[in-house]
């Protein structure tokens, strides 16, 4: 649509003044949210925010590499495991974090490694398999998940003299914030265009020079990252895990978010995550029926709009930027 | 030896309902590429129905037509209502399986509201009380009505698929769908009825699975997953390879329930899997990449 000129001006993620404003816009009224809500919409918030960054990594690796994974709860329970013991043996909140990435990014390494022979369905009950076997070792090892009571994670201290639920709200919002930057930094780098190239047709990726191994294998290891980090902000936001929470329900509400969300488009992570938070919490007064609701709002979102919430979003932006044509 | 035959056998009988399973999500793959989550629940959703019915004091073979009949008309309105349209809208493949996993979760709450959480007993003219002592192994009347149930059931829909008109319309139907189409074959309706029958087969695995487990919303989880590992490991597109997959699981998962820990049932079962598939990457039976650029 618009000239670009050189390879500087592709990768800029704000291409137009206007951009930067809305932008602006939303992410100052993100942090006046708490100011303005209840508790509990800002917990619902937070979870959003956690919820997202979870959804984007997935969506790196199911939309952007075409990997189907269904191990999501898997890498989770790493994460949020990992985290908890590290902070338990008193290391400060960043390296909790960042450990538990790494370590989740490790596994995904592993469970990487069978994607390089095996495609679609195979490999989602590859990972399917690995996400299950995680939940066993968890909950046959106690010293690993903290015994039949399920373990205590040290939630966030309270910073700059706010309330413990507004500074969660602060501290995801910001790791939200850099997650979502990194995504976009990601996917409009070569990193980017060779996963999309690994999805739309390997083989001609390998022919023009692209390495399957090498991409495949990152794009498990980056999407893992994610899901760990989500896994351990979730731990800490929640103060305790327990191996129950990472059950294939689990693995099915993040596969719903991606899909959901938008296929091979960051902004789909964040609606997603979005969409499996606040379904749930909307219809919380029909409590035996949320269930049904839930699955009729996703069969009807797929029905209506193929390419997901993000997808209508696109169409919207579309609209208003032709308008008055159409 | 004796501990070995008896956890064959307990495999095998297993595992035949992991086939049922496994050959329903086969039909559905072949016809439509589409991974059934769905599956389960709507075996869960014809058990209770068996259940109900049982419950009006109904004998128990209509209860048992009646569920059957009720878990195939389900799906066949699943496809009609809602992949049909999907598919005029050109939703994704990802797309197409996120419906089955929204019906799935439709099912599940209907379920749960419908007849509550708690675990069921369901009336079952057989029972695993009445053993058999055979040289040394205890053969009990549930495991061996099982494993007749699914020898008899794949060796029918055999015969249906192999045997009959409607079986080579199905096979010409996920062969080539545009080359079916031309020759008249009524591929809407043949691939509604390999979605009837997808269920009809996971709702026979219900109600024997029953019995053996305890009835309850969240029952047939489990052996969903097993299922589909079983077809996965047998080749997804392959028939036979849902049959030869799912007693394997079968087995597997009963021989490391006896001799290594009953926890890692699962997991074991699912390192096969892994095993096999990075020696034959399209299962033991399944012919499925031939990929031009």
């Amino acid at each position: 649509m618009d000239l670009v000129e050189s390879y500087k001006e592709e990768l800029r993620l704000i291409d137009k003044p206007w951009k930067g404003f809305w932008i602006a816009l939303l992410v100052l009224a993100l942090i006046l949210l708490p100011w303005f809500t209840g508790e509990d919409l800002v917990y619902i918030a937070t979870l959003v925010f956690i919820y997202s960054i979870g959804v984007q990594g997935q969506n790196i690796l199911i939309g952007y590499t075409g990997q189907i994974s269904l191990g999501q709860a898997g890498f989770l329970a790493i994460g949020a495991f990992t985290f908890g013991h590290l902070s338990k043996a008193g290391a400060p909140l960043l390296l909790g974090l960042l450990g538990a990435g790494l370590v989740a990014a490790f596994f995904g390494v592993l469970v990487g490694f069978p994607s390089l022979r095996l495609k679609g369905p195979y490999l989602a009950i590859v990972t399917l398999g690995f996400g299950i076997a995680v939940y066993q070792v968890f909950t046959a090892y106690e010293f690993l998940s903290g015994g039949r009571m399920g373990m205590i994670v040290p939630k966030l201290e309270p910073f700059l003299g706010l309330s413990r639920e507004v500074s969660a709200y602060y501290f995801t919002l910001l790791v939200g914030l850099f997650f979502t930057i990194l995504s976009y930094n990601l996917i409009s780098s070569y990193i980017g265009r060779a996963f999309i190239a690994v999805r739309d047709n390997d083989i001609a990726a390998e022919v023009m020079g692209v390495n399957l191994t090498q991409y495949k294998l990152l794009s498990f290891a980056i999407s893992s990252f994610y899901t760990g980090v989500h896994g351990a902000l979730f731990g800490m936001f929640l103060g305790f895990l327990d191996p129950q929470m990472f059950t294939f329900l689990e693995t099915i509400t993040m596969f719903i978010a991606v899909v959901i969300g938008g296929l091979a488009l960051v902004e789909g992570g964040i609606f997603g995550a979005a969409f499996v938070i606040l379904i749930p919490y909307i219809f919380n007064e029909y409590k035996e029926l949320v269930p049904v609701i839930y699955g009729a709002t996703v069969i009807v979102v797929m029905i209506f709009e193929p390419l997901g919430l993000a997808g209508r979003w696109l169409k919207i932006r579309l609209y208003f930027r032709n308008w008055p044509f159409r | 030896m004796a501990n070995l035959l008896q956890y064959m056998i307990s495999g095998l009988s297993m595992g035949s309902l992991y086939v049922l399973v496994a050959l329903g999500i086969v039909l559905i793959y072949r016809a439509t590429r589409i991974l059934n989550f769905a599956h389960g629940d709507m075996a869960t959703m014809g058990t209770f129905f068996a259940f109900t019915l049982l419950s009006f004091r109904l004998p128990f073979y209509v209860a048992f037509i009646g569920s059957l009949l009720f878990g195939g008309l389900l799906a066949i309105l699943f496809y009609f209502s809602i992949i049909i349209p999907a598919q005029r809208r050109e939703a994704t493949l990802l797309g197409q399986i996120t419906l089955t996993v929204g019906l799935g979760m439709i099912f599940q709450g209907a379920i749960v509201y419908l007849w509550g959480t708690d675990s069921k007993v369901m009336d079952f003219p057989l029972s695993d009380a009445n053993v058999w002592k055979v040289g040394p192994v205890y053969l009990n009347e549930l495991s061996l009505g099982t494993l007749a149930v699914g020898i008899i059931g794949s060796f029918l829909f055999y015969l249906l698929i192999q045997r009959t008109r409607v079986g080579l319309a199905m096979r010409a139907t996920s062969e080539n769908l545009a080359a079916a189409q031309t020759l008249a074959i009524p591929t809407r309706r043949i691939l509604a009825l390999a979605w009837g029958l997808a269920a009809f087969l996971g709702v026979l695995a219900g109600l024997f699975l029953a019995p053996a487990l305890l009835l309850d919303p969240f029952f047939m989880l489990e052996p969903f997953l097993k299922g589909f590992a079983g077809a996965i490991l047998g080749g997804l597109n392959s028939l036979p390879g849902a049959i030869v997959g799912g007693l394997i699981i079968g087995v597997a998962e009963s021989l490391t329930g006896g001799y290594i820990a009953l926890e890692f049932k699962n997991t074991v079962a699912f390192l096969i899997i892994i095993l096999v598939l990075l020696v034959k990457p399209e299962g033991l039976l399944g012919t499925e990449f031939k990929e031009r650029v």
